[in-house]
């Protein structure tokens, strides 16, 4: 069987893999990582979205032998050893941007890396055509859209802190 | 300490305790469990819509790699099991029982829709357990089949159950026919509506899973599951299907992943892991893949029916015929003969004050796979015929939509208010939603938006639904009369801990709701302690003692309400344990908030020196009073709930495409009170996101042979970002008069009263294209033809 080393929110694993096996699976499977959901079987849903040296990507459509050598992140290493959590979950959290949570980590790393390639900041409009990758089921999306644009501000260094959501 | 701020009592936005693990991927959905010695289960399915079984061919398959075993239906038959059980029986029009046929866990004999379950391959990894139901090989018998109600029906059709008659489950009616026909006759004017509630797939994103476990040490079997209501999967697979007491059987449902309705009943894979697990003696784990899960989950809505409003001559309604045929799919699901029935017809009255109704529903079955609950229930297709049909004779009696409501509504002066339907609200004030909703939306201001969106060569339009519903499913007596075969109480267990922390046991099962803060905030309100020291345990059958489990918007309604009941009891023990500390009379205890005090005195006791002395007891009416402080209580609802309220769609259509923009939605919701304002909007929300997926986008689509063809994410259009409005949400509270809560239910609202809206604005933005109405998914291809067929006519 083919062998697959690598890093994963910082460790570096090498794992004996089928030649099909997803790098989902690999997560979900041996390594345990189990917070990476999957939601679908044709690459619809990006429940399972993670970065792979640092650009968001479906694990349910990459292959893990795809992923030898890479740096992969997923929803466990986002938030700081200490516990404090990445700008864009503490967004998800004050906006109420998630409910049953099933697709809540793709859609943060999805949304992590849409916020990062936009530097400019980006529209309500553009947030919702960047999540089209990505389907909630609970939400309706409306607050995942405010969270989005809360999150931004921090990431890009506009505001110090997530703004309150309106009460 | 016990010192609660208060914002984090009834009223207040607390953010939700669930999203720390949620957020970190922490959350325990049942496939991140694994288990020791762990197998895996795949299901070989029927790939037809209808055949007889000639045989099924393990050989290969159970030569494989990995495989343990390859287990049939007749397998399962060998060892005396019960078929899949229905909890609620219909009775025909004659009186005589609906048709129930038997839904075996996996197929021996015949299959009856594509995805019918015939075998199962447990192997070692979920790969090995594929390929090996792949070898499995079945010779089938392929039999016609009835994919449609229409199909169903026809003399000579396929009979897909014997002994069931025209593929009928039940032919029923509500209401006085006679009295019925004399309002028609009577009537100035009489506006008739054909209507189709199209088929809904629920998809929630978490894919079913279930892991069985068997102890052979203590006999004890374990099932985690999917499931909204993990005491009712264990009644009814312990009793019904493999005849395992409940003292020997524990379900879990741990984090769900959305449930919308689709994970409340009984599945066949649930009782095929759990029967292989103590066959094997080793787990045995199976998880959906999506596919299989578009062929399996119980389906929703799917009615066809003709509505008859008569009115008389200033647009008061007289009375409302209604036929419905409803379909069932190939078996009975567990609720679903409800659903067309006491869900629907009973909610036909709406808003208004319609003196007479007559309701008659045909329920069918088909080559399809079951229907049942999902989202709003029978109350989505109600609402729709209703405000579809309001708005139709709206127009044929030349009286403005919003007038011709006003003048129905039933007065806020009125309820208690009786309907015809068997029925009574308690509370509501549908004028007050409607009118907070008309300004929220600028409805005044519309026909100037109309006008710019026509000169950018947009079509625009409106519509409102002013909708009710009724949930807090149910008071016990009252279904079990209707044909319910389980009463629909709650339950729930307060624990104050010694050092006065609270565990709260509830029956009722959260999927998304968030019920671990809204439930904390209950107790936070009411004994004064801290959320964050209030933890919600729920969805485990060995830890909380009884539950129905969630659905029906009746977690807070009749959950909520168990809650509150026990609270109760623990303040009145409390308040003597207080009157002996503080060597009073219990009667002079006063208790608010976390503080027990001797009336008119300053002395105090707080509630955790009340817990301290109960589980301590060297100071302590031991005569009187046993030590410990944790208290559980039933609660049986008095009546069911009624949300209202009034929906506004605004819509643009580009002419040229046929598409339909949602450029604007406004609710306003009468959900009683309201504990978390944020979760109460982020449901409704939600709800709306399902509603507009229903007009616009979702449909389930089973061609002649009655193969799926909307079998995938890629061919079932799920709503996306882009594809949704942002969404006003607000409310406006009358409260529920017979809960101590005084809360009505939010989880559904959205799903019921928006789809009429959007459709009445759809129509409406086509009034010049001589749109009398349109089935739902409102779709560019059926727009453009409604546009195009138009010009194409008057070119020729």
């Amino acid at each position: 069987m083919p062998q697959v080393t690598l890093t994963v929110n910082g460790q570096t694993h090498t794992a004996e893999v089928e030649g099909r096996t997803l790098l989902v699976e690999l997560l979900r499977e041996k390594l345990r990582l189990t917070g990476t959901h999957v939601g679908c079987d044709t690459s619809q849903c990006g429940a399972c979205v993670v970065h792979i040296n640092g650009e968001s990507v479906k694990s349910c459509t990459t292959l893990a032998v795809m992923a030898d050598g890479a740096q992969v992140t997923t929803i466990e290493g986002l938030a700081k050893p200490d516990g404090t959590l990445h700008p864009m979950q503490e967004a998800f959290r004050e906006y109420h941007a998630l409910q049953c949570g099933f697709c809540t980590p793709g859609m943060v790393m999805s949304a992590i890396d849409l916020v990062q390639k936009n530097p400019g900041g980006l529209t309500e409009q553009q947030i919702r055509e960047g999540l089209e990758g990505n389907l909630c089921r609970c939400t309706g999306y409306h607050n995942i859209v405010k969270a989005i644009a809360a999150a931004a501000e921090v990431m890009h260094g506009r505001r110090s802190e997530i703004a309150r959501a309106a009460e | 300490m016990n010192v609660v701020a208060p914002f984090e009592g009834i009223g207040a936005s607390v953010r939700r305790k669930e999203d720390f693990r949620f957020l970190q991927g922490r959350g325990a959905y049942t496939d991140d469990f694994n288990r020791q010695g762990q197998l895996h289960a795949w299901i070989v399915r029927s790939p037809h819509a209808h055949a007889r079984i000639r045989g099924v061919d393990t050989a290969a398959a159970a030569k494989m790699p990995g495989v343990v075993a390859v287990f049939t239906g007749a397998d399962m038959a060998k060892d005396a099991l019960g078929g899949l059980p229905c909890g609620w029986q219909i009775h025909n029009k004659d009186g005589s029982p609906m048709a129930e046929p038997p839904h075996p866990v996996m197929a021996a004999e015949k299959v009856r829709h594509v995805g019918d379950p015939v075998a199962v391959a447990i192997a070692a990894t979920r790969e090995q357990a594929r390929d090996a139901a792949e070898a499995v090989i079945v010779d089938y018998e392929v039999l016609p089949a009835a994919a449609t109600m229409e199909a169903a029906l026809k003399p000579g059709a396929p009979v897909i159950h014997d002994g069931v008659a025209n593929n009928l489950c039940y032919d029923w009616h509500i209401g006085d026919k006679a009295v019925l026909d004399q309002a028609f006759a009577g009537a100035a004017k009489v506006v008739s509506l054909d209507l189709v509630n199209n088929r809904l797939i629920p998809n929630a994103m978490e894919p079913r899973a279930a892991l069985g476990e068997f102890d052979r040490t203590t006999g004890e079997y374990t099932l985690h599951t999917t499931s909204q209501n993990p005491h009712v999967i264990r009644l009814l697979m312990g009793a019904n299907v493999l005849h395992i007491p409940e003292s020997k059987l524990r379900v879990v449902a741990p984090d769900v992943g959305g449930g919308f309705g689709s994970k409340i009943y009984h599945y066949a894979e649930e009782a095929i892991v759990t029967w292989s697990a103590g066959k094997l003696a080793r787990p045995v784990k199976w998880t959906a893949d999506r596919t299989e899960s578009f062929m399996s989950d119980a389906h929703g809505r799917d009615h066809v029916s003709k509505a008859e409003l008569a009115l008389d001559a200033n647009g008061k309604i007289l009375g409302l015929r209604v036929h419905t045929y409803a379909n069932m799919g190939a078996y009975l699901s567990t609720f679903a003969p409800c659903v067309p029935t006491y869900l629907y017809a009973t909610l036909l009255a709406g808003t208004y004050t319609t003196p007479v109704i007559y309701c008659e529903v045909k329920a069918v079955f088909t080559n399809t796979v079951p229907v049942d609950a999902y989202r709003g229930a029978g109350r989505p297709e109600a609402t729709f015929l209703l405000e579809r049909l309001m708005d139709v004779a709206a127009k044929e009696t030349g009286i403005d939509r919003i007038e011709l409501r006003r003048r129905n509504f039933i007065q806020p002066d009125q309820f208690p208010y009786q309907t015809p339907v068997a029925l009574q609200y308690d509370s509501g004030n549908y004028q007050a939603t409607l009118d907070q909703a008309l300004a929220a939306a600028d409805w005044a201001g519309f026909e100037a938006r109309r006008a710019e969106a026509a000169r950018q060569g947009k079509l625009r339009g409106i519509g409102c639904s002013t909708y009710l519903e009724a949930c807090g499913i149910a008071p016990s007596a009252v279904v079990g009369s209707l044909g319910a075969r389980a009463g629909l109480y709650e339950v729930g267990t307060i624990r104050v801990h010694p050092t006065g922390s609270v565990t709260v046991l509830t029956g009722a099962h959260s999927h998304g709701q968030g019920h671990e803060t809204t439930f904390a905030q209950l107790v936070a309100d009411k004994l004064g302690v801290p959320v964050s020291q209030v933890d919600i345990v729920h969805g485990d059958t060995a830890k909380v003692p009884f539950g129905m489990g969630t659905y029906g918007s009746r977690s807070l309604a009749v959950g909520g309400s168990a809650m509150m009941k026990a609270m109760d009891k623990i303040i009145a023990k409390g308040k003597r344990i207080a009157a002996h500390l503080m060597e009073a009379s219990v009667d002079d205890i006063e208790f608010d908030r976390g503080t027990f005090r001797v009336a008119g005195t300053d002395k105090t006791k707080a509630l955790v020196d009340i817990s301290v002395a109960a589980y301590v007891p060297h100071n302590y009416p031991i005569d009187e009073l046993e030590p410990g402080l944790e208290e559980t209580a039933f609660y049986d609802p008095k009546n069911f709930t009624y949300p209202g309220g009034c929906h506004i769609a605004e819509v643009e259509i580009d002419p040229d495409t046929g598409k339909v923009s949602m450029v604007n939605f406004t609710a306003v919701d009468d959900v009683g009170r309201v504990i978390n304002p944020m979760i109460v909007e982020g449901q409704v929300q939600g709800g709306i996101a399902q509603g507009i997926g229903q007009a616009l986008l979702e449909t389930c689509i089973y061609d002649a042979d009655g193969q799926l063809l909307s079998g995938s994410m890629m061919d079932y259009t799920m709503p996306r970002a882009d594809d949704l409005p942002p969404v006003g949400v607000a409310t406006h509270t009358t409260l529920c008069t017979h809960n101590p809560l005084g809360v009505k239910g939010c989880g559904e609202v959205g799903a019921i009263g928006s789809p009429p809206a959007v459709i009445n604005a759809v129509v409406d933005a086509l009034r010049d294209y001589g749109v009398r109405t349109l089935d739902m998914p409102a779709t560019p291809a059926k727009i453009w033809q409604i546009i195009n067929g138009g010009r194409r006519q008057a070119a020729e």
